[in-house]
């Protein structure tokens, strides 16, 4: 492990803009840490911390002048690797003959961005890594995200505090950064100094660091690591027990929970859009006046709407209990046999994202509560 | 074939089936591709009208002649609609073959036995179809088919020529005869004890309606059948076809590329869950 100092941040996003990257990170804007482009490390929510609940975000300044002093904003990485809208590929009508032209432009590693990612936290490493498994693992490959991904480096910070919807305990998915990064970065202020310990992941990220005044972190200061990811790891503010969870939903689709949830779920979708794992998208066709030119977009979806599931006649899953049930057991369930893992990596955006504050720890409590006391619904499945 | 860009596939004959039901035939206009492509009975291509956009649609042609695809389309909405006023010589887009296929190769030297119901179902007429044309490979043919009135009957045609082709039995029922009304009135359930299935002989292929198919289980199982010699096509919303937009799903299963076709004892968990 290496020391930096906070003034030779700026340093590393100027070696990775000459490496040819473009560092994006968080910064504030309408109330909220967001990720978008940035240039130095004024572009971020400098002394600004998050407080969050069911159904609450709000920005607060802190002490101090902590350039990752927050914990998660509304948005994930997913919106550069898996974009919420992309054209796929373009017709074009010449007479009776129809011409189909390829994306192939931007599914070449060569063409793709090469963003850098500044400030991802361990449950957001583990979110990238539950959608390579969708999007790189299967039969079909996705181009166009394989290409963003082999082209993206990663800044990973380890969490200095934890939120209240915060469970990446529960679900081992962090607070620290323990694979998937080229980089990692500790933030330390204390005793008046402010340094980052640095952990390097791969040989780019070595290489990078080079280009960086650094020195090697003595006893103390790699210690200082692991004191402030146990002290975030005792400040979870939720917790999910997962044992047996597959099978605990396996056995309750019929369970009245489902009734409950839906009284009070708008199916407005949030959840699924500020989830960092979260794949669903639809497809358009956009065409022009001339009736010459189409191209086919793809969108991120949801699957609360009733389009979702739509086949004619009418939607599969037309209630909003169904729908709620869908994501739920999804998230946590049938994603552990499509994928191999779960689909929720702890990072509590839905929760505090839901505009009526549901949380899937508390619905999955419930479940497992009155399973524990025998007054369950009647098992489904034979 | 490139994910989600189609290939260019000119109609060469279209066939009305029934009102509002025509099949399409296609071939892909690139030489080396149309070589390439094989499918097997089951399987469906995204098929893709100019402008308007795609949809799913079962192969229901020989696999022997892969160079010429038969779609049987139904108008339900902008796309089918718009797929069903194409003619000879008009381009469209395909890109397939997707999915699973039905157990033809299993089932050489048994009985098969097809339920259906409801408006049609192509993807039945597919394997129908490779069983008719390679007849002496399978023993006993059993077609059900329900429907709620006569006038649903669709394929008329077609169910009087696979009656009268040998070692093969054609039931029909409706659920409000007319007075002239021939077949049997009742439950398509109904009529598996007059067909007397052979359990050790037999394969089930269904496809319909999911009330229907869920009934119709549950009486081939009491009679015997096993639950891994039952077969079903399901159908859900489909926008990729290869796994990725998830609107497909039926509990952990993507019916896109774990489905269409779905042996019985691996979804029987799945099978009575309520919009699921």
């Amino acid at each position: 492990m290496k020391v930096i100092d906070r003034h030779a941040l700026d340093l590393l996003f100027a070696a990775l803009v000459r490496r040819g990257y473009r560092p994006v990170g968080p910064t504030v804007r309408d109330g909220a840490i967001i990720y978008d482009a940035i240039r130095t490390t004024a572009d971020l929510p400098v002394g600004w911390t998050d407080e969050q609940e069911g159904g609450v975000y709000r920005l607060k300044r802190r002490n101090d002048d902590a350039l990752f002093g927050y914990v998660v904003g509304p948005q994930s990485w997913k919106r550069f690797l898996h974009p919420p809208a992309r054209r796929l590929w373009r017709a074009e009508r010449e007479g009776r003959a129809v011409r189909f032209i390829p994306e192939e432009e931007s599914d070449a590693e060569k063409d793709a961005p090469k963003f850098a990612f500044i400030g991802v936290r361990a449950c957001e490493l583990h979110a990238m890594a539950v959608q390579d498994k969708v999007f790189l693992e299967g039969a079909q490959v996705d181009a166009s995200y394989r290409a963003r991904r082999k082209n993206a480096f990663i800044v990973a910070v380890n969490c200095g505090q934890a939120g209240n919807t915060c469970f990446c305990v529960s679900m081992k998915t962090g607070p620290k950064a323990t694979a998937g990064f080229d980089l990692a970065l500790t933030e330390v202020l204390e005793g008046g100094r402010h340094y980052f310990v640095v952990e390097e992941g791969s040989a780019e990220g070595s290489a990078l660091l080079l280009d960086v005044e650094s020195r090697p972190a003595d006893d103390a200061e790699a210690e200082t690591v692991n004191r402030i990811v146990a002290k975030t790891a005792d400040q979870m503010g939720r917790t999910m027990e997962t044992a047996g969870l597959k099978e605990l939903l396996y056995q309750h689709y019929d369970h009245p929970r489902w009734d409950d949830v839906a009284k009070r779920c708008l199916t407005c979708g949030n959840c699924t859009m500020v989830c960092p794992t979260c794949f669903c998208t639809t497809v358009e066709e956009v065409t022009d006046l001339s009736g010459e030119h189409a191209e086919r977009w793809q969108k991120w979806d949801s699957c609360f709407t009733t389009d979702f599931s739509y086949i004619h006649g009418g939607s599969v899953r037309s209630s909003p209990k169904a729908r709620y049930r869908q994501w739920l057991t999804h998230k946590l369930a049938t994603w552990q046999d499509q994928f191999g893992s779960s689909g929720c990596v702890g990072c509590g955006r839905c929760i505090t994202w839901c505009p009526v504050a549901i949380d899937i720890t508390e619905e999955v409590k419930a479940i497992r509560e009155s399973e524990k006391q025998g007054a369950g619904s009647q098992r489904q499945g034979k | 074939m490139q994910s989600f860009v189609p290939v260019a596939a000119e109609v060469v004959e279209k066939r009305r089936e029934a009102p509002k039901i025509w099949t399409l035939r296609l071939r892909l206009k690139d030489d080396a591709r149309r070589r390439r492509f094989q499918f097997r009975p089951g399987q469906f291509n995204m098929v893709y009208d100019f402008g308007v956009g795609e949809v799913p649609i079962s192969i229901v042609s020989d696999p022997a002649d892969p160079e010429l695809l038969d779609h049987t389309i139904r108008v339900v909405g902008a796309v089918t609609h718009r797929l069903c006023e194409r003619d000879r010589g008009d381009v469209i887009g395909l890109r397939g073959p997707y999915g699973s296929w039905w157990p033809l190769e299993e089932a050489r030297g048994k009985d098969v036995v097809i339920v259906t119901g409801g408006l049609g179902c192509a993807p039945v007429v597919a394997a129908i179809n490779y069983v008719m044309a390679r007849r002496e490979a399978y023993g006993a043919l059993k077609i059900f088919h329900g429907i709620k009135t006569p006038g649903d009957l669709l394929y008329r045609e077609r169910f009087k020529a696979w009656r009268e082709a040998p070692n093969t039995e054609v039931y029909l029922t409706v659920d409000r005869p007319d007075r002239r009304w021939k077949d049997h009135v009742g439950l398509v359930t109904a009529l598996f004890g007059q067909a007397r299935l052979d359990p050790d002989r037999s394969v089930v292929m269904m496809c319909g309606p999911e009330v229907m198919m869920r009934f119709a289980v549950r009486e081939l199982v009491e009679r015997g059948i096993a639950a891994d010699r039952i077969y079903l096509s399901l159908e859900r919303n489909m926008k990729c076809a290869v796994g990725f937009c998830g609107h497909c799903q039926y509990g952990p299963l993507f019916i896109c590329k774990d489905g269409p076709v779905l042996r019985y004892d691996r979804i029987s968990r799945w099978f009575d869950i309520r919009e699921l």
